[in-house]
């Protein structure tokens, strides 16, 4: 076998893992470039996860179709979420999708269609790394052309100072319900692609401590960067890999590196690409 | 297209306290109306109301032939009307070119360089580096980089809310060509302030409010002999010069 | 029936409150929410349920268990959020660092510990039960009530009536005001913390004793559930966080004597989100929504 065929069949769940990583990461960036700490993607990706996962299983739809069908409907709920949250900032919307979570994770617990807390297994297992890569590839493809319209420079805006952006003209509430939605369906595609790659998923898989998670990456990559959010994704699934020795520390040197981030270099992973010119250092 | 901003009888209540009580006034294309009044007479809250920021609790506020009161900020922004901030609100973190487009946002297409530098010129900044970060300019052009941002809109009516505080005779007195110039083309501007002199250099025309009511309306030499007014402003910091602004004057600068 | 429900509501609630406690006072006092008020929660029971196991007394170990919560407190705050405010990093900082310093104190829990159930006394606690009409609890159940309710007591005496209290008062009214009024600023955080942390720590250390079980998991469960109680009670109201504490206990209760168990999370978070959308500072909160 050549070198890369031989790392490909090693390192192959590890590359699965990057990519929906990067996925997840990629939803939280979103709200966070619009300033809205919304921590409700882990929810979205779960709802997506379990609507494929039962087209799949139970209504015997192809795949494509069943993905379609879960990003629809994380899309949606992201979307009806949007409006009861409308008025609320900073903690308090944090807190509110927090909540928004668990409310989902014990719905999918206790609903039989979800085969409950024993979750769903024998998904088929007909995602493979090139397709999901090929869908982060189009969501990063989507988001840099949104990158160069006038959206990115009203999301911009609504972070820096929301009441300014109306000012301006800047319809804020438009931009945080399509920052939320748009978050609802790269979550979704995540979710989707999940089920199909590791074929098993229970309630768990999407709860807070996986919100925690995303969070976690997205702060270490820099949080107003989606490209940091998927660089802070990718080092922290690969750095357990890289420690393989010191196995029990890997927890512990997760939450060292987000402290030490925070404490010494706020602006994360991003200020090795950042333009010098950007920014005055900002906190998020 | 200019037009004419008309507050009718607007009423403002936060809970149980009445911030304005039937105010009304015009400002017209090319007019600098000046509003002064103590600290809490409701300047700011006029601003906060026409800007859709401060709902009415009644009166009526038009622009043109258009409805301003009820609408949301944004689209009261896009209906023409730029403001600036009495404690600066700039996108900080953002650098100069990309405030200057954020005001230019309801405007087609983006905003070119030439665009940039000519607001620039008219904020009173022709040489401003367009890559700066905002907020690491020093005070002063930070105040005229929120001008020029506003400028940006092509409002028809400029609201500016004490922006000459914190500066020094010289820069007042380039503020005072810089507005000026501003009306010349046509804008309609009101001007918050508490420095006299800019009132009574920049100003066509002064209402004064005081407890969220109009006190007295006329041009700034009317103004400054109206007796009310004097009473008004006994007491606080502010003493409107009698004399002409030659001599030493008796004035605190806020 | 529905006495008993309600009393078990109450001792369910007596230590959700003194855990909300904790987490609205550093709230009402910094405008932190400090997620790691539940790391600390739980390996103050894990520090008591460690000096237990080496022969001492539950009194000591519970006195133990707190202070060292304490301490932890104090240490959170010079590590983690005393840097933030030196350079007015904003609210949603601390919360992200208030992570970090979550997962670590877990991680430092789960390295000593490990991922198993520990028990105060294998077997089980024997204790026999007291009726009172209708009502049938047990001695132990009884003392934890009554611990955690004198602990309230107390925490509501320090705040009214000594000086440290009102400085903590001042503080979280108008920081600048209190240092120019000669506040001790750094000190009275330090102690706001120590408080805080101390009363979580309690609230550990009686859940491991009314369970009889300590764990890893300890954390993750209340965690959240604290969060709900105090946005219910006002976010930075003691008096709401007390509240909130036994109307959740009242709910989660009643929940299970109705069938409901599986949901009453649900239901909890359910309230939060509908307090969140409706009335956002609560019953008793001063803090309503932050303005853009």
């Amino acid at each position: 076998m050549t070198f890369f065929a031989q790392f490909y069949a090693q390192h192959s769940r590890l590359l699965d893992e990057i990519g929906i990583n990067a996925l997840l990461a990629l939803s939280l960036s979103v709200s966070l470039q619009a300033g809205q700490l919304a921590l409700a993607q882990a929810g979205f990706a779960g709802i997506a996860a379990y609507v494929s996962a039962i087209a799949s299983m139970q209504y015997r739809w192809p795949l494509f179709a069943s993905i379609l069908l879960a990003v629809a409907c994380s899309t949606l709920v992201a979307a009806l979420l949007a409006y009861p949250v409308r008025r609320l900032r900073g903690i308090f919307l944090a807190i509110a999708t927090v909540g928004f979570g668990e409310i989902v994770r014990v719905i999918v617990n206790n609903v039989s269609i979800t085969g409950g807390a024993e979750g769903l297994s024998g998904i088929p297992n007909n995602v493979n790394t090139g397709i999901i890569y090929s869908g982060l590839a189009l969501v990063a493809l989507a988001l840099f052309g949104l990158s160069r319209t006038k959206f990115a420079l009203a999301v911009a805006l609504t972070r820096e100072d929301e009441a300014a952006a109306r000012g301006v003209g800047v319809d804020t509430g438009m931009v945080r319900f399509a920052s939320l939605a748009l978050g609802g369906a790269i979550a979704g595609l995540a979710g989707a692609l999940y089920a199909h790659a590791f074929y098993f998923l229970t309630p768990a898989d999407f709860g807070f401590p996986r919100m925690e998670e995303i969070l976690v990456w997205c702060v270490i990559g820099g949080v107003t960067s989606p490209i940091g959010a998927v660089a802070g994704a990718a080092f922290l699934s690969i750095l357990p890999e890289i420690i393989r020795g010191l196995a029990d520390f890997r927890e512990i040197t997760n939450g060292v590196i987000l402290l030490a981030v925070i404490l010494f270099a706020p602006s994360g992973l991003s200020v090795l690409w950042r333009s010098r010119r950007a920014t005055v250092p900002r906190d998020a | 297209m200019p037009e004419t901003l008309l507050l009718d009888r607007v009423g403002v209540r936060y809970g149980g306290v009445i911030a304005l009580n039937a105010v009304s006034l015009t400002v017209a294309p090319g007019i600098t109306l000046g509003l002064i009044g103590p600290n809490g007479a409701g300047k700011t809250t006029l601003i906060n109301a026409v800007t859709g920021i401060a709902p009415l609790a009644s009166g009526t506020i038009t622009l043109g032939k258009h409805r301003l009161d009820g609408l949301p900020p944004h689209r009261i922004a896009r209906a023409g009307i730029a403001r600036t901030y009495q404690n600066i609100r700039l996108f900080g973190a953002l650098d100069v070119r990309t405030n200057l487009a954020a005001g230019a946002f309801a405007q087609p297409g983006g905003l070119s360089n030439d665009t940039a530098r000519t607001l620039l010129e008219r904020a009173g900044l022709p040489d401003l580096d367009l890559d700066a970060p905002a907020a690491a300019l020093p005070y002063g052009d930070q105040r005229r980089l929120e001008i020029a941002r506003a400028l940006a809109a092509r409002p028809s009516i400029l609201m500016l809310d004490e922006p000459a505080a914190g500066m020094n005779p010289a820069e007042t007195a380039r503020l005072v060509e810089t507005i000026r110039a501003i009306a010349g083309t046509g804008v309609a501007i009101l001007l918050i302030e508490h420095d006299m002199t800019l009132v009574r250099a920049a100003c066509d025309h002064v209402v004064v409010l005081n407890f969220g009511e109009v006190l007295a309306r006329g041009t700034p030499a009317e103004i400054a002999r109206d007796p009310a007014v004097i009473e008004a402003y006994l007491g606080s910091e502010h003493v409107i010069p009698s004399k002409a602004p030659s001599g030493a004057s008796s004035r605190d600068r806020h | 029936m529905l006495a008993q429900q309600l009393v078990n509501g109450l001792f369910l609630g007596a230590v959700y409150a003194l855990f909300a406690v904790g987490y609205t006072l550093v709230f009402g006092v910094l405008d932190i929410l400090n997620l790691a008020h539940a790391a600390i929660y739980m390996i103050a029971a894990f520090t008591a349920y460690s000096l237990v196991a080496h022969g001492l007394p539950i009194g000591v170990a519970f006195a133990g268990g707190t202070i060292l919560a304490g301490t932890v407190g104090i240490l959170l705050d010079r590590i983690a959020f005393a840097p933030l405010r030196r350079r007015n990093a904003g609210t949603l900082v601390p919360l992200i660092s208030s992570i970090g310093a979550a997962i670590i104190i877990g991680a430092i829990a789960r390295g000593i510990y490990g991922i198993d159930e520990r028990h105060f006394v294998d077997g089980g606690i024997d204790s026999p039960p007291i009726h009172i009409g209708p009502v049938t609890f047990t001695a132990v159940e009884a003392i934890i009530f009554a611990t955690a309710i004198a602990l309230m007591l107390v925490l509501s005496y320090v705040l009214r009536a000594t000086t440290l209290g009102r400085n903590i008062r001042a503080v979280s009214q108008d920081r600048i005001a209190a240092a120019l009024l000669g506040v001790n600023i750094e000190r009275t955080i330090a102690a706001t913390f120590f408080i805080a942390s101390a009363l979580g720590g309690a609230a550990g250390i009686l859940t491991g004793l009314e369970y009889n079980s300590v764990s890893i998991d300890m954390a993750g469960s209340i965690e959240l559930k604290g969060l709900a109680v105090i946005i219910l009670g006002g976010m930075g109201s003691i008096t709401g966080a007390v509240i909130g504490g036994f109307v959740i206990g009242a709910v989660e209760t009643l929940a299970v004597a109705y069938g409901l168990s599986e949901w009453r999370d649900a239901l909890t978070f359910g309230v939060m989100f509908v307090i969140l959308v409706a009335r956002p500072a609560g019953i008793f909160g001063a803090r309503a929504l932050r303005n853009a």
